[in-house]
């Protein structure tokens, strides 16, 4: 018995200690990113688009506005895509095509994201460039990019939640006369609402919180875009691009940006425990 | 640009003074700049880990710290020197050139590494300059455009020109790429061109001089800066008020965009120190330094 009573407290210890690393990690980015905000004034950090760190100027406006436009431009074309494959790989494919499909899907989430990037920029950038203007390097790349990148997110949770509705809905659903596609509409996905909501938007954090692939094809412009072949620099894009050789302020300010995204990323997060909750 | 002759007379001054023995760091300057001297200590223990390991190596390692423009070739510097010194270690850091020149400052490094020139304070340092590194400003190969002046390239930077056809050219929005915020090869252009104004928020932004040369190449109507030593025949170079970045005319200064990289050293160097500024200076040295795109000083 104390031998059992040990190894639980061992246990509790290494969980605990993985915990405590998330509390360290908090606890740093904002001792070392308030500074700033009271510095400059939360209005100035967050409603201001100049940024120029080295001259004392800390906005970081576009880089919100532009990280929620990528965001949303992924969710644009990463969620019908996501969902539909789901839809199929749930619904109505075999059993063997299923085994075969789902795990190559789930690969996807296995390639680096550099390689993601690097892929934009010799493919994606110079057809958006040749075909429809502009530098290349867009808010569009970096959406189609993301888009792609988030599918493995998408699909298998929500592949999840339609395999987690009961099979005598979908039962009942036919012995009234409904078709197989009017059963997956009208009953299976409202049942399985939840679970794809938060697949959304886990998917969603994914994609606000890559970094790789967005600086290689998003271009980094400090701007507020105004189509969507401009280039655009995102919050995360921003940190990566600038810590090497930030000091004083503007390593604050790019702690201050952390706390921006951690902030953004924990209500995005907190949401989809709510949702999942719900159910 | 200041008169060259002059600085360099400036670094033998440096070198010749052998024997003075070096002052203890300022106290009150140091507490006043806690937060640098946090990168300080890093560096320092990190320093102190390193020479805890190296148990072959009986003496205490050279340190180079600063400029990450000059790092690269430091190291490659440290590596030939440690094959001809057996027994000696030369360990390169990156951080940037103000904390080079403070890591010098407080001893915290043997010898700081800047790309960017001295200010105020720290001009009672011990400057030795290694080498000149120009500026190219780069287009696509297929820009029919030779050449520019510093004036039309603020112009382009500054965001007053966004079209090639001001120059003549088929209409179409020019691409303009920069470096980020805080790196050394940005800070020399703002420097050398912009005259204390602000590149515009619409240029795209790349943190390697690598990826502004990759995108440029892609890019016909693309227009960007990079190390004039790493110029391929993938970009084309500008010539600047009529003159190209040739080793040549950045060594008489002719080009207009060149700036200097130096080594610093709280006091004139001495023992291993000025043994291994020696070895940079010497032929050998400087001959390591052409063959990987630099101009060497002397």
């Amino acid at each position: 018995m104390q031998r059992e009573k040990f190894i639980e407290r061992v246990l509790l210890l290494l969980a605990l200690s993985s915990i405590a690393s998330l509390a360290l990690i908090t606890v740093f980015i904002f001792l070392e990113g308030f500074p700033l905000i009271v510095h400059t004034g939360l209005t100035n950090f967050i409603a201001s688009a100049h940024w120029a760190p080295t001259k004392g100027h800390f906005g970081i406006l576009a880089m919100i506005i532009s990280s929620v436009l990528v965001t949303l431009g992924a969710m644009v074309l990463g969620v019908p895509l996501g969902l539909s494959c789901a839809i199929v790989l749930a619904e109505f494919s075999p059993q063997p095509l299923k085994l075969v499909l789902k795990p190559t899907l789930e690969l996807l989430a296995g390639i680096p994201s550099v390689v993601y990037g690097f892929l934009g920029v010799v493919w994606l950038v110079p057809l958006i460039r040749n075909h429809l203007g502009g530098p290349g390097l867009s808010l569009l790349a970096a959406a189609v990019i993301l888009g792609i990148m988030i599918l493995p997110t998408i699909i298998s949770i929500s592949i999840d939640a339609l395999s987690a509705v009961p099979d005598i809905y979908r039962e009942g659903s036919i012995a009234l006369g409904a078709t197989l596609w009017q059963t997956v509409r009208r009953v299976v996905l409202p049942a399985a609402s939840s679970g794809i909501i938060t697949a959304v938007i886990l998917g969603m954090g994914r994609a606000i919180g890559e970094t790789m692939a967005v600086i290689m094809v998003a271009g980094n412009a400090l701007q507020i875009p105004t189509s969507i072949l401009d280039p655009v620099r995102t919050l995360t894009s921003n940190i990566a691009l600038e810590l090497g050789y930030a000091s004083g302020r503007h390593r604050e300010a790019l702690f201050a940006t952390g706390i921006v995204l951690f902030i953004i990323i924990m209500v995005l997060n907190l949401s989809a425990t709510l949702i999942t909750r719900r159910r | 640009m200041s008169n060259p002759a002059k600085k360099s007379a400036d670094a033998d001054a440096c070198l010749a003074g052998d024997g003075a023995s070096p002052p203890g760091p300022a106290l009150p300057t140091f507490i006043r700049r806690l937060s640098a001297s946090w990168a300080v200590a890093i560096i320092l223990g990190v320093m102190l880990l390193l020479s805890g390991c190296g148990s072959e190596v009986s003496s205490r390692p050279l340190s180079i710290a600063g400029s990450t423009s000059v790092q690269p070739f430091a190291e490659k510097l440290a590596e030939i020197y440690m094959q001809e010194h057996p027994g000696v270690r030369v360990d390169v850091q990156g951080g940037g050139s103000s904390a080079g020149i403070y890591a010098a400052e407080h001893g915290a490094a043997d010898v700081g590494a800047s790309s960017r020139e001295l200010l105020g304070e720290e001009k009672k340092l011990c400057e030795i300059p290694i080498a000149y590194d120009g500026i190219a400003v780069i287009v696509h190969p297929s820009n029919p455009l030779t050449g520019m002046t510093v004036e039309e390239i603020r112009q382009i930077f500054v965001g007053e020109v966004t079209d090639w056809r001001a120059f003549g050219l088929p209409a179409h929005p020019i691409d303009l790429i920069t470096r980020e915020e805080g790196s050394g090869t940005r800070e020399a252009f703002e420097h050398l061109v912009m005259a204390k104004r602000e590149i515009t928020p619409r240029a795209l932004v790349q943190d390697s001089n690598g990826a502004v040369r990759e995108i440029v190449a892609g890019d016909p109507s693309s227009i960007g800066f990079i190390s004039a030593g790493l110029v391929d025949e993938r970009v084309k170079a500008l010539a600047i008020n009529g003159v190209l970045p040739s080793p040549e005319n950045i060594k008489t200064h002719a080009y207009q965009l060149v700036r200097r990289f130096i080594l610093v050293c709280r006091t004139a160097p001495v023992g291993p120190v000025k043994d291994f500024i020696d070895f940079v200076l010497s032929p050998k040295g400087q001959k390591i330094l052409e063959k990987e795109g630099l101009v060497g000083v002397s």
